[in-house]
Formats: structure tokens, C-alpha cells, sequence
């Protein structure tokens, strides 16, 4: 065993690199479902995400304008869900999984003629850190201060906690929540840019392997607020991190439990945070999952 | 006349519909399950690579199906069921985790003929079959003993199975004997296929010395960060020198293209029966990537000796005095492990660093 080998700072590091992803996908999800919206889509954001913005910045050379068009590839997508969920009032469970594997098959088709590829690198900011990262933190203080100060947040959690009392004042529950959920795809996108650009580099299918599932997790976990994302995925990145490298050191505790020690502790977390029932109630948005349309 | 017409056309198209059904009946329809998704440039990717040789094989006279990333577990029962259910002749099950899952979908469809990949159960209409990857192995532990100058080899291990252990073991073995001051920092990641998480565990062992990576997990995350770091590594199952051109020194390449046509093969002939086949690099089922001029030339040619001696039986890769890591004694000096060890491997060899998980 030798924990020096473990470098503190190195490991911040790297820990802020493994939770972007699912910290970007997270924060996206949670402005669509305050919007009253469950768009279990995220996985198949994130992969589109992931080869538009591959793609993107190998052809023009520019990371930068990969994030971008790996935001607007998972808007896109998300598009799609907002189309068939609020327009033509399909079931959101359903439509979220469709479009999950819609997405990992389509990602896959474009994502032919990119396998192998090397992506351009990203300039590092401080400590082998990205802009990316910050972005990251920089969203989640936006969306936390536009939904707690601004009158946008505030007609934004009114549609999702009762669309009907918000239809009734003159607001336009479809369009808010279509905006929302765009929002939240081009969060994804990024988040799976973050992973084909930074974190992996590379383009593989499939290569978000289940990280939208978490993010979706995390959304729960933080009981809907934002400043809770950034500690869920910190936590739950952290620990996947922290685990690897005590492996690497040699720490004699054995791997089993290790290797669970992030679900293990994310459930504890959760268990303890849900502890008060009715505070947990009250955070979920009243209208989260169910359709709307203006005749109700 | 009208009618005679009517009656006609009737029968032949009953004709047409009896010679349709003949000849769907006569197609052999051959099914895959892959645990990774295709183009993940690994495992699945070379069991993919042996379905298409079997498509170009046997032309119009096969049809062959594929489902891909199916979990290991009840996921992949029902899959496999669905695959009986539609009239496969013969499916292959291309990852250890399927094996209980292939068993029971096996039990409720006799007729219906299995293969599972790198198992140990067996039974009238389930055959199994591997490849000794343990043989690449040894010599890849003898490049990395050779190159490393840390004398620390990261070793980004999948799941605690034999198949994975004896990996471990053959490819230490063989760094030591060359190098006796190389330590090997094993990371089990608990996935096949997790390209975040593999990219991780590379990062980790870097971080932490190592200037060496092995890996026994299936994407090519972990050959991309050796390529950014400026380290070297070995692909596994596939070449990966696209993602890694500087890195790669070798890689172990499986090539399932002979076995899968004879299999098939025997289904057609109806001469297919319950088996056991376990190839190495002799008969071409593991074969070894060109070795990387980073290399220097002494090492490649004992590199390339070792293979040799293997492949003509001359050499076996787990030959003692070895010891397990206990200290007790395993192998005597000159003895060579038996197959039924080999296959059940649950113990590391004297000097590996570290527990086997449960």
C-alpha cells in the first residue's frame, strides 16, 4: 500500500473531470422535470450529444464549436420528445425510453465514418482543468439564481406544479415546457461532448454506458434543487474516482466493496436526505410526468 | 376454362409458397449475442468480424442475426429465449456471464443448438469454447517487463473470473521472469464495456507510475489516454493501433472466423455435437498484433520466439516451479498446468500484489 502515491490535488482534479458529465446531463433534467416533465431520455441526449460534438469539432478543428454543436444536436433530439410529448400528448415514460434507444441507434449510424478518430485537444485552464468544467459549475449557478430570483423561474415552477392554474393566468404551458425540455437536451449534449472530447477522447457507440441513467438519479437525489446536482454528481464522480485509485495504490480493502461504495453511498445519502417524508413530497413538482392539454 | 385458370394459378402459388417454406426451412439460421455493442473495437467487434466471415462462407445458405450490449443476467435469458423462439438452428453466447442464462434457455429448447463463449457448462445441445488468451498473454508480460522502466504495469482488469485471473497470472509470470522488480497494480472496473470508466482507471494507474498498460476490458478508452499520456500499452481483442498509434506495442487479437464456420458448418452437416474446444495461437484463434517498432529489436525477436515455441507446443506458458501467492507450492520445476486448472484459475501466483475479489 502506499497512499502517497495519491496525489490530493491530482485527484480533485480528475474528480471534477469524472462528474462533469453526469453533472451537465443532471442539471438539464432537473430544469425539464421543475417544468413538470419526465423525459427519461437523457441517455440518448447524451449520446447524440457525444457524436455531434465529436463530429462537430473534428470537422471544423475547434472544440469549442463541437460543445456547441453538441448542445444543439441534443436540443434537437429533445426536440423530437417535446413534439411527440406536448404536441401529440403521448405517454412521457414511453417516449423518454423510445427515445433513449433512438438515440443510441442513431449516434451509432453517424458515428460510423468518426471511429478511430482522434478529436482536437482542449486547451487546459489550471491544474490540467477545462473551461468545460467551470461552464458546468457556471450553469448550475445560473439555473439555481433563474429559478429562485427571476420571474422566467417562477413561471417556470408554476407550470410544473399546477399547469392548469398557470393556463388559467395566460401562460403558455406547452411552450414553456418545449423550451425546458430543449434546455435540458442541449445540457445532455454537452455533458456527452464532455465524454467523446475530454474524459475519454474518443468515439466509441455506446460510450456513455448508463451515465444518463445516473444523471437521472442524481435529479432525485439533489430532491430538484440545483446547488444538490453539483454535490450528487461531485459525490457520487468522486467516489468512482477515489475508488480506482485506491485500487491502484493497493489500499487493502477489498474491491467489493470498493467498487459499490459510490451506489452504497449515494443510497445512504438519499435514505438520510428522505428521512423527512413530507419535505421530500413537497420538493418532487406537482405536475411532473403528467400531460397537458388546454381543453383539461 | 375460368376455373382451370383459378386452379392454376392456385397451385402454383401453393408450389411457390411449399418451395418458399423449403427453402427457409433449409437456411440455417445462426443468432449472436454480444455483450458490448459492435463497433466497440474489441471483443464484440471480432465476434462480429467471425458472423460476417460465416455470412461469406455459406452465402444465401445461412441467415445469421445479432443482438448486441445484452446484460449479463435476465436480460440476456430473455433474449435468448426470443432467439430460440424464432427459429435459430444455432446461437452463439459470446460472453462468460451468459453462461447460466444459455444453460436454462438451453434446457427448454433441445432442438435448439448453444455455444458459449470462454464457460465451463456443458450439455447435449450447449457446446463451449475459448480461446487461450494466456498464451498472448505471456508474451505481452514479457514485452512489458522489458519496457517498463517505473516497473509499475497497469493492469485494468474486468471481472474476478478465471479467464481474467489466468491473464493476470500468465502475463506477471512473464513480465518477472525478465524484469524481477515489476509490480502490477491491478483495477478491477466490475464492466466489460465502460469507456468513461476504463478511460478512469488508466488515469488513476498513470497518475499513480505506472508507464505500462494492460487492460482486460473492451473498448479502446484505455489505449486512448496511454496515447495522450505519452505511455505505452497492448490492445485487447482487437488491433487497436488506430487509437493508439504510438502507444500500441502489440495487441491480442482474437480471430473466431475458423470456429464459427465450422460450427456452422457441422449444423448443416448435422454432424454438430456437444464440445469442449479451447484453441490458442497455434491454430490461429489468438493471434498477436505486428509488434511496434518502439520495441527494441532484441526483445521483439524473444517476443517473437516465445509465440513461436508456443504455437509449436514446445513451450507452455504456465511451465513450474511456480508458486501461488501464498508461497505454497503449485507447479514443480518442470511440470506444466493442467487445462481443468487452468479453466477454474481462482488464485493469483506468488508475487502478484493484492486479493482476488470475491
Amino acid at each position: 500500500m502506499d497512499l502517497s502515491a495519491i496525489n490530493p490535488i491530482v485527484l480533485i482534479a480528475s474528480l471534477m473531470v469524472a462528474s462533469t458529465p453526469i453533472l451537465l446531463a443532471a442539471i438539464g433534467e432537473l430544469v425539464v422535470e421543475k417544468s413538470g416533465v419526465l423525459n427519461l431520455g437523457v441517455e440518448g441526449m447524451m449520446i447524440t450529444g457525444a457524436i455531434c460534438g465529436f463530429a462537430m469539432a473534428v470537422e471544423t478543428g475547434s472544440p469549442a464549436l463541437g460543445f456547441i454543436g453538441a448542445a444543439l444536436g441534443g436540443a434537437a433530439l429533445s426536440l423530437i420528445f417535446a413534439f411527440l410529448t406536448q404536441v401529440l400528448l403521448s405517454n412521457q415514460v414511453a417516449t423518454g425510453l423510445a427515445l433513449t434507444l433512438f438515440g443510441l441507434g442513431f449516434s451509432a449510424l453517424i458515428g460510423q465514418s468518426y471511429i478511430g478518430v482522434k478529436p482536437p485537444t482542449s486547451a487546459t485552464l489550471i491544474l490540467g482543468l477545462d473551461a468545460m468544467v467551470f461552464v458546468g459549475i457556471g450553469i448550475i449557478a445560473v439555473t439555481w439564481w433563474v429559478l429562485k430570483y427571476t420571474r422566467v423561474g417562477l413561471i417556470l415552477r408554476a407550470v410544473g406544479e399546477n399547469h392548469d392554474a398557470a393556463h388559467a393566468l395566460g401562460y403558455k404551458v406547452v411552450l414553456i415546457r418545449t423550451a425546458a425540455i430543449a434546455f435540458g437536451g442541449a445540457c445532455a449534449g454537452l455533458g456527452g461532448a464532455y465524454l467523446s472530447l475530454i474524459r475519454v477522447p474518443q468515439w466509441t457507440e455506446g460510450m456513455t454506458s448508463g451515465a444518463g441513467w445516473i444523471a437521472l438519479a442524481i435529479v432525485v437525489f439533489a430532491s430538484w434543487k440545483p446547488w444538490r446536482v453539483l454535490l450528487g454528481a461531485y459525490l457520487f464522480g468522486g467516489i468512482t474516482v477515489l475508488q480506482l485509485n485506491l485500487q491502484a495504490a493497493g489500499v487493502k480493502i477489498p474491491v467489493e466493496y470498493l467498487s459499490m461504495s459510490p451506489y452504497l453511498i449515494t443510497i445512504i445519502v438519499l435514505v438520510i436526505m428522505s428521512a423527512d417524508r413530507t419535505r421530500t413530497a413537497l420538493n418532487a413538482p406537482a405536475m411532473l410526468g403528467r400531460s397537458f392539454h388546454a381543453s383539461n | 376454362m375460368q376455373l382451370k385458370t383459378i386452379l392454376t394459378t392456385a397451385t402454383m402459388a401453393l408450389g411457390l409458397a411449399t418451395a418458399a417454406l423449403a427453402d427457409g426451412h433449409e437456411k440455417t439460421k445462426v443468432g449472436f449475442v454480444y455483450v458490448g455493442p459492435v463497433g466497440d473495437f474489441g471483443w464484440s467487434y471480432e465476434h462480429n468480424e467471425g458472423r460476417l466471415a460465416v455470412m461469406e462462407e455459406f452465402g444465401d445458405s445461412v441467415e445469421t442475426t445479432f443482438v448486441e450490449s445484452v446484460p449479463e443476467g435476465a436480460d440476456a435469458e430473455r433474449v435468448l429465449t426470443q432467439m430460440a423462439l424464432s427459429g435459430h438452428d444455432l446461437i452463439f453466447t459470446t460472453s462468460f456471464g451468459y453462461m447460466d442464462a444459455t444453460m436454462n434457455v438451453a434446457a427448454k429448447f433441445p432442438d435448439v443448438k448453444f455455444e458459449h463463449a470462454t464457460g465451463y457448462k456443458r450439455a447435449d445441445n450447449v457446446s463451449t469454447y475459448g480461446a487461450r488468451f494466456y498464451e498472448g498473454r505471456a508474451v505481452i508480460g514479457h514485452i512489458a517487463g522489458k519496457m517498463t522502466e517505473t516497473n509499475k504495469v497497469g493492469y485494468i482488469a474486468s471481472y474476478p473470473i478465471p479467464e481474467v485471473i489466468r491473464g493476470i497470472n500468465s502475463a506477471y509470470l512473464h513480465a518477472q521472469k525478465v524484469n524481477p522488480d515489476v509490480e502490477f497494480n491491478v483495477v478491477w472496473v466490475y464492466s466489460w464495456f465502460d469507456p468513461a470508466k476504463e478511460a478512469d482507471a488508466a488515469k488513476a494507474l498513470i497518475e499513480q507510475g505506472a508507464d505500462v498498460i494492460m487492460q482486460h476490458t473492451d473498448s479502446t478508452a484505455p489505449m486512448t489516454i496511454a496515447e495522450e499520456a505519452g505511455i505505452v500499452a497492448f490492445g485487447q481483442a482487437s488491433d487497436m493501433k488506430n487509437f493508439g498509434p504510438n502507444a500500441q506495442l502489440t495487441a491480442i487479437i482474437d480471430n473466431w472466423a475458423p470456429y464459427y464456420i465450422d460450427r456452422v458448418r457441422a449444423v448443416k452437416d448435422g454432424t454438430w455435437s456437444s464440445m469442449d474446444t479451447w484453441d490458442g495461437i497455434a491454430p490461429g484463434m489468438v493471434e498477436l498484433a505486428p509488434i511496434s517498432d518502439k520495441v527494441p529489436a532484441d526483445v521483439k525477436a524473444e517476443a517473437e520466439a516465445m509465440a513461436a515455441a508456443i504455437a509449436a507446443g514446445d513451450y507452455h506458458p504456465f511451465t513450474g516451479p511456480i508458486n501461488k501467492q501464498d508461497g505454497s507450492a503449485w507447479l514443480a520445476e518442470g511440470e506444466v498446468a493442467d487445462d481443468g486448472t487452468l479453466a477454474g484459475m481462482n488464485f493469483y501466483i506468488e508475487g502478484v500484489q493484492g486479493e482476488i475479489p470475491n
